[in-house]
């Protein structure tokens, strides 16, 4: 078996007394959708926060592509390739959807000390970036400032700029939340290409699109893993039932 | 784009008359209105200074006297050890080279804002403000209370320090150094602004999280224009002494601190020409009513709250609108 890109081993993380990581262990495999689902409050972001490098965890350790990267800077961790969207859409509000990519282009580039060629006519800049943004079907709104856009074209926007990193993995906090049906739909595909690129790590509140997305799913509840599987594995744990998935599952 | 074009429009017309007014004044032989021009010149390079760390980084230094402070000094004690030809210290002569003065002004500040910002830019928001006000204040009392160049009586300058090929004892010559100086690093400014550099920088002030997301480090993109920031400023500072003639620690103090901020807020925050106009703004108070009422800067004062409150993109925000960065 391949080695695992991402490794969680043991991370724990309290804010006082509440744990809102316990002991949480999981794998990303080259290849794979891993989906964490779990309620609200289950402490998804923060594991995804500690991923990313935004929380330290208070014991445990993550490895990336066979590295140790717990104690890494958030900026770090992105240069080697932790491409990430945030659950609440953060963006640069007054630069425009292409400008947001090439920012990400230029980070990739590893050029952020360059003080004389203007960025507004680099075409090693907005060529790439307004492919990246074409890919996500964002081409028409690419002059458009992050923050006139719609709720569902930033969270596009989000996807176009992990894209523009070209990153070994994707964490991708609740990607679908808020967007139409439709928009669904067409994320739902598009992710089922991206994770050839790199794998993914989802966090998904739309229980449809996890099950057709998702080769693993760990469901996470107050801090704590209570089962991790394949989609039917976990649809059928009794514990997850009860915990969780309730009517939803047998309606 | 169109508002793109109307800033480039009013920027040359503001350049212009921060040319034409001292030529008039030079023609009519109006040395008084010629040294008031410079004086705004001079005040404006400062305020791009701040402009770089404030307007385009978001960094609210409150403290960015110090930088002008030290390059005033730095013109000031050169010259005077060069004028008693006395060594400044262990065999380094003085000088009275404009230019020499300007390079050592730009060094020391720069190394001073590296330091002050190294243990500053970790911190934001207020917590920021404040230290930036304390490391300028002990330096501010330092200057104070060091006698050996005229601690809280300053420094005079006896000879205005020299430039090659101009009598810089001119009026009209000094302004001339001084508006060419001020275009320099305007251009500089802009060139910043439009880097991919300046993109990360303004990007951080936006939403550092994301750009450290990209894997771009906020702290040291922060702390390099933190630094290009403070010589610009000390840079300014010397040509300061130099117009007057005087260095004292009041260069340093927190009202000249905030005068910096006042002319970028009035100016337009972030605006290539917001502290030229914010200087000419300063400036012109200062005179209109400096000489009727003791109560100018009360004046000044409401008229910066209502920048504040109805035009928040300054002077040239009002006239040539919202900024887009495409
Ligand atoms: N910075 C914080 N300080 C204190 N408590 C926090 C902080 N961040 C999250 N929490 C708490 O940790 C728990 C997990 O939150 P979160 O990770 O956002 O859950 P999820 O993303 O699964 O909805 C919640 O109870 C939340 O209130
Ligand atoms: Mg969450």
């Amino acid at each position: 078996m391949a080695d695992p890109v991402l490794e969680l081993s043991h991370l724990d993380k309290a804010f006082g007394a509440l744990k809102a990581t316990d002991d949480v262990s999981l794998t990303l495999m080259p290849g794979e959708i891993h989906a964490l689902i779990g309620p609200n409050g289950a402490g998804k972001t923060t594991l995804m926060g500690q991923i990313s490098g935004r929380l330290p965890p208070d014991s445990g350790t993550i490895r990336f592509r066979g590295q140790d990267i717990t104690r890494l800077s958030v900026a770090q961790r992105a240069r080697m390739g932790l491409g990430r969207s945030f659950q609440i859409s953060s963006l640069i509000p007054e630069y425009s959807a292409r400008r947001n990519v090439m920012l990400a282009l230029q980070a990739r580039q590893g050029h952020a000390y360059r003080f004389v060629m203007p960025v507004r006519h680099d075409r090693r800049l907005t060529e790439p970036a307004i492919e990246i943004l074409t890919r996500v079907g964002l081409e028409g709104r690419a002059s458009v400032p992050s923050a006139e856009l719609s709720h569902g074209e930033r969270r596009l926007l989000e996807i176009a700029v992990a894209l523009a990193l070209r990153p070994a993995c994707f964490l991708l906090d609740e990607p679908m939340a808020g967007m139409g049906t439709e928009g669904v739909g067409r994320l739902v595909t598009f992710l089922k290409d991206l994770k050839q690129e790199a794998p993914i790590l989802l966090v998904e509140h739309d229980m449809d699109a996890v099950f057709r997305l998702a080769d693993r799913i760990t469901v996470l509840v107050y801090g704590r893993v209570i089962a991790s599987g394949n989609v039917d594995e976990v649809r059928n744990d009794p514990e997850v039932r009860r915990a969780y998935l309730g009517d939803e599952v047998s309606a | 784009m169109r508002e793109l074009r109307r800033e480039h429009m009013l920027n040359a017309l503001l350049a212009a008359a921060l040319f034409a007014v001292p030529l008039w004044a030079y023609l009519v032989d109006e040395p008084f209105l010629i040294t008031l021009a410079t004086r705004v010149a001079i005040l404006a390079m400062a305020g791009v200074g701040l402009n770089l760390a404030l307007g385009l980084g978001g960094m609210v230094s409150f403290g960015h006297a110090v930088y002008f402070g030290l390059g005033g000094y730095c013109a000031g004690v050169l010259a005077h050890h060069a004028f008693n030809a006395t060594p400044v210290l262990m065999g380094l002569d003085g000088t009275n080279q404009m230019l020499v003065i300007w390079l050592v002004a730009m060094a020391l500040s720069g190394l001073l804002a590296a330091m002050i910002g190294a243990l500053s830019l970790r911190t934001s928001g207020i917590f920021f403000i404040m230290i930036t006000l304390a490391f300028a204040q002990m330096f501010f009392y330092f200057a104070l209370s060091w006698p050996a160049y005229g601690g809280e009586d300053g420094l005079p300058i006896y000879v205005r320090n020299v430039f090659p090929g101009l009598n810089t004892m001119r009026p009209w010559n000094m302004f001339v150094i001084a508006f060419v100086m001020l275009m320099l690093v305007l251009a500089l400014f802009a060139m910043i602004r439009a880097s991919r550099f300046g993109a990360a920088l303004m990007a951080i002030r936006q939403n550092a999280d994301r750009v450290a997301a990209v894997g771009i480090s906020p702290f040291g993109v922060k702390l390099a224009g933190f630094v290009i920031s403070g010589m610009i400023t000390g840079l300014a500072g010397a040509m300061m002494a130099d117009l007057t003639r005087f260095v004292s620690p009041s260069m340093m103090a927190w009202q000249m601190s905030g005068e910096l901020i006042v002319i970028i807020i009035l100016g337009g925050t972030g605006r290539l020409f917001g502290p030229v106009v914010g200087a000419a703004i300063l400036v012109g108070f200062e005179v209109i009513f400096g000489g009727l009422t003791e109560h100018w800067k009360f004046w000044l004062g409401l008229v910066l709250l209502s920048v504040v409150l109805f035009a928040r993109g300054g002077f040239i925000g009002l006239l040539a609108g919202k900024e887009r960065h495409g």
